[in-house]
């Protein structure tokens, strides 16, 4: 006991004294990742984390980044946002000032990459979240962009594929009016189908709070209210809740969702109550090919299931990273200046090929790419149904 | 019409959940004057036990080591798990109230609030983030009675629960362990003069209110089939709410006021905007409090009480 003590401290006093050495032997990058680890979404959180493994495996096995002809070694720093808006701001403010990271990817949801925008934004960080569509949290701030569609398209897509598919005309919203994303979403998905079908048409417009469990006097009114389809934009937990009770109050029509679906748990909660309904999402896993295809044999043989949207996006944010750094033609070494040339990069990249699908950048920092209309089969595979380009 | 009688299932489904946890607060409030803020986890404990027990019990029916009908599965998953949760109730008593029974009853409230938050840590260290689904133990069939839709799910529910509130009442008014329980709640202090064990009364309390609370608990999952370790918190405080309004320490305040609880919400839900469904509940329940300040079932208290 003792004797193993000492050694540890042995270890300890000699890797301190080694370690400054080691700084400067060879000059380090630090990628903040912002993630939620543990809190209503871990899943999302553990594909986000996943993600960073493989991208920096890669870069390992290349000996390291090389920006303007020096290689550094990179370092990824995983902080935990527990799926909560004030902790998301605390992991951003902590990876720039603590962690002194060069660039962040992260947060994911809306609800936290909206007040971590700001902190990054405030401290001249460039961030980018793989996977918030909430058109706020890249708005007038030049230091924040993101690797997926927005709410603003996501919305009419929706509205769109419905008309064309069923040719309905009476829809039905419900939605989480304490969470930013589902919000954002579920207005624009109002105004869209009431573009299409006409003032009134969305004859429900129901809501509940974070963390309820019981949606029956709202489905009541849905299933009373004559709407021939239910949009949820919700996430998997509740989707999995909304979803039985919808049925168990003896809902028959279809139900549609959008990309905060698209996580493996999906239909691990809900079940065969989830068979055969439709979302909106960023790629589909079932049916890929190059690049995409690889990605997802490679995340799958590591971790042992099929990445969601959530993993690929996260990859293609942290490459679209790595591309913007390799831009900036040679680091300082002052961070501030650093953070500054990697903005720069980052808003100048005009095309990227991602595994999610090919993207043009506007220049509020946003991509431009297609989305992809995925049906659960009966075994409880996301299978693509269609894509809707812009 | 159809509406209303739509709602009104949902309701009582509802209130189920509220009626059952609020036992287990009144019980413990009305006996030792405490406040069991942990009594919102040890409902999340017994959910988490019974996925377990369910999980063990279909396992073994599948490996065909017992044959038994899913019924039977699920019976057995809610006794066995009110069983078992009833120990953490009583280790709950014994290691975090006990101790500190003469202090301040500030103190011994904030107790419960920390074993609350090592119930929900411990298990997010234990089991994890991710979200549990509860077995189906039966499968959810629809009636349809001309525009209302039941299941057979919410029928079982609503019965069991009115079951064990009932066998709880037998229970406190027709066993010596229930007179005792009635006495302690009447004077603390002098009963145990008189050769009432308080510290057995007191773990049979708690016993009592846990095993109510895992029944809660399995229930809650059966109808709401996704568990994380933080779903006790916002019901636990809901059914606080029910326990205070239905008077300290009255069996039947608490049935009724969980209902009631119940009642609002979905009714406030159903013909109000859902955006405001608990401001109006609870501006509700605030108002009926500012009338009757001791709930409905309540007595004024005693001057022993040390708040």
């Amino acid at each position: 006991m003792r004797k193993g003590f000492l050694v540890l401290v042995a270890i300890l006093v000699l890797g301190l004294a080694l370690a400054p050495c080691g700084w400067t032997a060879q000059k380090t990058i630090k990628i903040g990742i912002n993630a939620p680890i543990t809190g209503d979404i871990p899943k999302v959180g553990e594909g986000s984390k996943y993600a960073a493994e493989m991208w920096l495996e890669d870069i390992n096995a290349a000996g390291g980044l090389e920006v303007g002809g020096v290689k550094y070694n990179v370092e990824v720093v995983v902080e935990d946002n527990e799926s909560k808006p004030e902790s998301a701001a605390k992991a951003a403010t902590k990876l720039i000032t603590e962690d002194e990271v060069l660039a962040i990817v992260g947060p994911q949801a809306s609800s936290q990459a909206i007040p971590a925008g700001e902190m990054a934004n405030n401290y001249g960080t460039p961030m980018i979240s793989p996977w918030s569509t909430n058109p706020d949290t890249t708005k007038d701030r030049p230091f924040v962009f993101r690797g997926c569609f927005l709410d603003p398209f996501q919305g009419p897509v929706v509205a769109n594929f419905i008309k064309e598919e069923f040719g309905f005309t009476k829809a039905a919203v419900l939605y989480d009016v304490a969470s930013d994303y589902p919000k954002g979403l579920a207005e624009v998905f109002k105004e869209a189908w009431e573009k299409n079908n006409g003032p009134g048409s969305v004859v429900a417009f129901e809501s509940f709070t974070t963390k309820d469990a019981d949606f029956s006097s709202q489905l009541t009114n849905i299933i009373n209210s004559g709407a021939q389809v239910l949009f949820t934009p919700q996430y998997y937990n509740e989707v999995a809740l909304i979803v039985q009770q919808a049925h168990e109050l003896g809902w028959k029509n279809p139900i549609v969702g959008s990309d905060s679906w698209g996580s493996a748990e999906t239909v691990k909660l809900c079940g065969e109550d989830c068979y055969g309904l439709f979302f909106s999402t960023h790629y589909a896993s079932a049916g890929a090919t190059g690049a995409t295809k690889a990605f997802i044999e490679r995340y799958n043989k590591k971790y042992g299931y099929v990445p969601d949207d959530v993993g690929a996006l996260t990859w293609d944010a942290l490459r679209i990273v790595q591309a913007a750094i390799e831009g900036t033609g040679g680091l300082s070494g002052d961070l501030k200046k650093d953070r500054e040339k990697v903005k720069d990069a980052l808003a100048g990249i005009k095309e990227f090929a991602g595994i999610t699908g090919k993207m043009t950048f506007t220049p509020d920092g946003d991509p431009i790419k297609c989305a992809v209309i995925v049906r659960i089969s009966d075994k409880g595979e996301f299978e693509f149904f269609k894509s809707v380009c812009p | 019409m159809q509406l209303f009688f739509q709602n009104l299932i949902n309701a009582l489904q509802w209130g189920s959940f509220y009626a059952l946890i609020a036992l287990g607060y009144s019980m413990v409030y009305g006996i030792l004057m405490l406040f069991n803020f942990a009594h919102g986890d040890i409902f999340m404990v017994g959910a988490y036990i019974g996925f377990g027990v369910a999980t063990g019990l279909t396992a073994l029916a599948a490996m065909g080591a017992l044959a038994l009908p899913n019924w039977v599965i699920l019976v057995l998953t809610i006794l066995i798990s009110m069983f078992l949760t009833s120990f953490v109730g009583m280790l709950v008593e014994r290691i975090g109230y006990r101790p500190l029974r003469e202090a301040p009853r500030a103190s011994a409230a904030i107790t419960g609030l920390m074993i609350g938050i090592i119930l929900e840590t411990g298990n997010l260290a234990i089991l994890g983030a991710q979200r549990i689904r509860f077995p189906s133990l039966i499968k959810s069939t629809t009636y349809d009675l001309g525009g209302v839709f039941v299941t057979n799910k919410k029928i079982m529910i609503v019965v069991v629960s009115l079951v064990l509130m009932l066998a709880l009442n037998e229970f406190i008014r027709r066993t010596r362990w229930g007179m005792a329980m009635r006495a302690m709640a009447f004077d603390y202090v002098v009963i145990p003069l008189m050769g009432v064990p308080l510290n057995t009364i007191a773990s049979l309390t708690f016993a009592l209110g846990s095993g109510l609370a895992a029944a809660a608990g399995i229930l809650f999952a059966i109808a709401y089939p996704v568990l994380d370790p933080y779903i006790g918190i916002i019901y636990g405080w809901k059914a606080f709410v029910a326990a205070i309004l239905g008077g300290r320490g009255s069996i039947k305040g608490a049935c009724l006021a969980g209902f009631l609880l119940g009642f609002i919400e979905i009714f406030v839900g159903a013909y109000m905007p859902s955006t405001v469904r608990d401001l109006i509940a609870y501006s509700i329940i605030l108002l009926i409090l500012v009338f009757r300040p001791h709930g409905f079932f309540g007595e004024p208290h005693s001057a022993k009480l040390r708040l």
